[in-house]
């Protein structure tokens, strides 16, 4: 019969097959050899939970009910940032690039390929920090926000256009902001026939028309309402920031419905004013990188 | 049962769960075994404090030592050879290739790695030896433990402290050297000009030595190390260990009656022990391989006139047969050492494949993600690439760049003409990676898919080394 007995002395044996004791401990009579580990072992367990002290003392810590220990090094990372960047700005090579690109026209940054591959670098960051939000990483584009990787533009793609876009928006808060408003022709100057006629005129210029006689008739409206703004050959007009119709790019969508939804009562884009808010140099960085992008003039 | 255990046994005071340390002190022992051991150690002193200041010449502004681990320059150097960090897989290959060497050298001869050549036994061996010749021989050194401290035992002290810590630096250093230029880096930190990584790092591998060598020692092999652990799961009965003839020592003793074994019990073999152990109990983990005991052995063998070699180089099955009077066979070559040998042979090969027929030319091309593409005014689909050319000679080199695959395709490249064409040369500084913007147009009629493959071309203008990489052009849905 199995006695079961409550052991509270250690019954330290010794094992025959190891020649090893025992601790005296068991459970379920599984014994447990006493293989002891080095006691220095034991000393650098006791040394780590020193260690761990002494941080605690030096370095940011614990929480108080209010705000936390802060260590009598007093060390923050958001302050070793800081210094970091002043560090990185007062770098010399770099502070000379910067006193350049900020002395500079921007042909002229763009013409020194040292300083061009610096200004488009930090452009690529700001850029993807402040406007990748409406343009995309890259300037992918979205729906009502014109891709920049291309070649079509509507203010303008040269260097100087893209600057002066980005320094004063488009129909933004800025006295000098760029601005045109294209007419509600829905209401005020146009029938829907009519709309439907020049949405299949325009159609056709790339080709994408199914009514001919209707292009026909829309050519005549185009003629007299559009072509004043959009150009004769709807080549488009960069003064006023009047896309170009006759190739495949469309701001606010390709459909027949879109289009016709643009003329009867058109959308307006707005892009912010960045002087200001963005320094001097980091505009000309971002036009620098915009102009890199694929499209620039 | 358990009465009769506790009874027939002693029973300890209390159990305590740590143990001390008890100190190892080996005795001075010579013989092939031990003279072998300081060939090896001075062959790889010689290896580490002399091969950072060979010199090779690589023309101007580049490194001249031969053996450079490059940080700031992220370079490899090795004589001609220079690695790059796209080539990592070099080092991967070394690794492999230490690797299944130790598994052959364990499987043919047990801890060969352990007791001649592992850093941790060869700088103990080297600091044991400063102790043995400041303090004496093993009893005078436990003595002299022992003992209470006076002016004798304050000197000899100290001195040994001031070699092993003069040691220790000069190992820390020597370790620097392999990534720093060794003679400008040496005068730097001697004339206390060095950066506070060359400082830093010579006091960490400087403290590390002078701690595992110094106080550490077998500690490291037992309790510290991985290998010791599963390197039983190398050797099987035909591998060379250090074994113990038990069949003809026992029962060992020191009387001269009949009937006892050739051990005469003068524990000699135990004293001389780097960590410890008496091998008479057997093949166990805490046995580092280094044969210092085979020396012992036979030297008190010889000068009593018995057959030598009771501790031996030999495997497990051949001390069965010889104990059954067999004749012992040694069997180097087994199913083991072949698999080892042959996957060994193959990395060898495969390095040395791509060391030969390595591409000083190589090329790394990123297609834009986004935006995936975009359409042009004149109905051009176009693609930007991120493409860059790593230029691994260190002379300026020009390069055509071309496309394939891609009917009525264009090129051009950021900063280099507007004007899509054929071919565009780009030039790349010596020894750099050049990056370069690329943009492919083409005409949407000629895209049959989505996703078209197609090939650029880049071609050394004076080599004509020619380098391809598959890439793909992307448009609308279709």
């Amino acid at each position: 019969m199995v006695k079961m007995e409550v052991k509270l002395m250690a019954n330290i044996e010794r094992d025959e097959v190891s020649g090893t004791d025992t601790t005296g401990h068991e459970w379920d009579g599984i014994k447990e050899l006493n293989t002891p580990l080095p006691r220095w072992w034991l000393w650098t367990f006791y040394a780590s939970i020193l260690f761990a002290v002494v941080w605690w003392v030096l370095y940011p810590s614990w929480p108080t009910l209010n705000t936390y220990w802060k260590g009598t090094l007093a060390y923050s990372s958001r302050v070793d940032l800081a210094n970091d960047l002043t560090a990185r700005d007062n770098e010399p090579q770099r502070a000379a690039r910067v006193k350049k690109i900020a002395s500079m026209p921007i042909a002229a940054i763009s013409e020194d390929k040292d300083l061009r591959e610096f200004a488009a670098a930090g452009g690529r960051v700001i850029f993807a920090d402040n406007c990748a939000p409406c343009h995309g990483s890259q300037g992918s584009g979205a729906p009502g926000y014109p891709v920049l990787a291309d070649d079509d533009w509507l203010w303008g793609g040269s260097l100087e256009a893209i600057e002066t876009t980005i320094r004063y928006g488009i129909r933004s808060t800025h006295d000098d902001t760029r601005v045109s408003e294209m007419p509600v022709f829905g209401t005020d100057y146009l029938s829907k026939t009519q709309i439907a006629d020049v949405t299949e005129y325009v159609l056709s210029l790339t080709n994408k028309s199914k009514d001919s006689s209707a292009a026909m008739r829309g050519a005549e409206v185009f003629a007299g309402d559009c072509a004043a703004c959009h150009g004769e050959k709807a080549e488009g007009g960069r003064d006023f920031g009047a896309p170009k119709l006759s190739d495949g790019i469309w701001l606010h969508g390709d459909s027949r419905e879109a289009i016709i939804a643009q003329v009867t009562k058109p959308k307006h884009g707005v892009m912010p004013t960045w002087q200001g808010r963005l320094d001097d140099v980091a505009i000309k960085e971002v036009a620098v990188y915009v102009h890199s992008l694929g499209g620039g003039e | 049962m358990t009465e009769n255990l506790t009874e027939n046994h002693h029973i300890p005071e209390s159990p305590s769960l740590y143990a001390k340390h008890k100190k190892v002190y080996p005795q001075a022992i010579t013989g092939a075994f031990r003279t072998l051991k300081w060939k090896v150690t001075a062959a790889i002193m010689a290896f580490y404090f002399i091969t950072p200041w060979i010199r090779w010449d690589r023309g101007e502004g580049e490194p001249d030592q031969a053996i450079l681990a490059s940080m700031s320059l992220r370079r490899l150097y090795f004589f001609n050879i220079e690695i790059w960090p796209q080539e990592i897989y070099y080092l991967t290959g070394i690794l492999v290739l230490a690797a299944v060497g130790l598994f052959l050298a364990t499987a043919m001869a047990g801890r060969v790695w352990c007791g001649f050549t592992c850093w941790q036994t060869v700088w103990t061996d080297l600091f044991v030896w400063v102790e043995r010749k400041i303090e004496g021989d093993r009893n005078k050194r436990i003595r002299f433990d022992q003992g209470s401290w006076n002016l004798d035992k304050i000197w000899r002290k100290s001195l040994k402290q001031f070699i092993w810590i003069v040691f220790s630096l000069l190992t820390g250093a020597g370790w620097i050297f392999f990534f720093n230029d060794a003679p400008s880096t040496a005068m730097n930190m001697l004339t206390g000009q060095g950066t506070y990584e060359e400082y830093g790092f010579t006091f960490l591998f400087s403290a590390t030595t002078y701690v595992l060598a110094g106080f550490a020692r077998e500690q490291v092999c037992i309790y510290m190390c991985p290998w010791p652990r599963f390197q039983g799961a190398m050797f099987d009965e035909h591998s060379l260990i250090v074994t113990y003839e038990a069949w003809r020592g026992e029962p060992r003793g020191k009387s001269k009656a009949q009937n006892i074994g050739d051990c005469v019990d003068c524990n000699l073999c135990v004293n001389v022990c780097p960590t410890g152990v008496d091998i008479r109990e057997g093949d166990q983990f805490q046995c580092i391989g280094c044969a210092l005991c085979v020396d012992a052995c036979n030297s008190i063998m010889t000068k009593l006139g018995r057959p030598l070699n009771l501790i031996t180089y030999d495997s497990v099955s051949n001390q069965m047969a010889r104990e059954r009077g067999d004749e012992p066979k040694k069997r180097l070559i087994r199913k083991r050492t072949i698999a080892y040998s042959i996957l060994l042979s193959a990395v060898v090969v495969l390095m040395a494949y791509g060391l030969l027929n390595r591409s000083e030319l190589e090329i790394n091309v990123q297609r834009d993600r986004s935006p995936l593409f975009v359409q042009l005014s004149d109905g051009d689909i176009r693609n930007g690439y991120t493409f860059k050319i790593l230029n691994m000679i260190n002379v300026p080199q020009t390069y055509t760049l071309a496309i394939s695959g891609l009917e009525g395709a264009k090129l051009s490249v950021i900063g280099l003409g507007k004007d899509p064409v054929d071919t565009v040369t780009l030039d790349v500084e010596g020894d750099t990676v050049a990056t370069y913007r690329v943009f492919v147009r083409a005409p949407i009629e000629t895209m049959r898919s989505q996703f078209e493959d197609m090939e650029f071309i880049l071609t050394n203008s004076e080599t004509g080394e020619v380098v391809r990489y598959d890439s793909r052009f992307a448009g609308p849905v279709r």
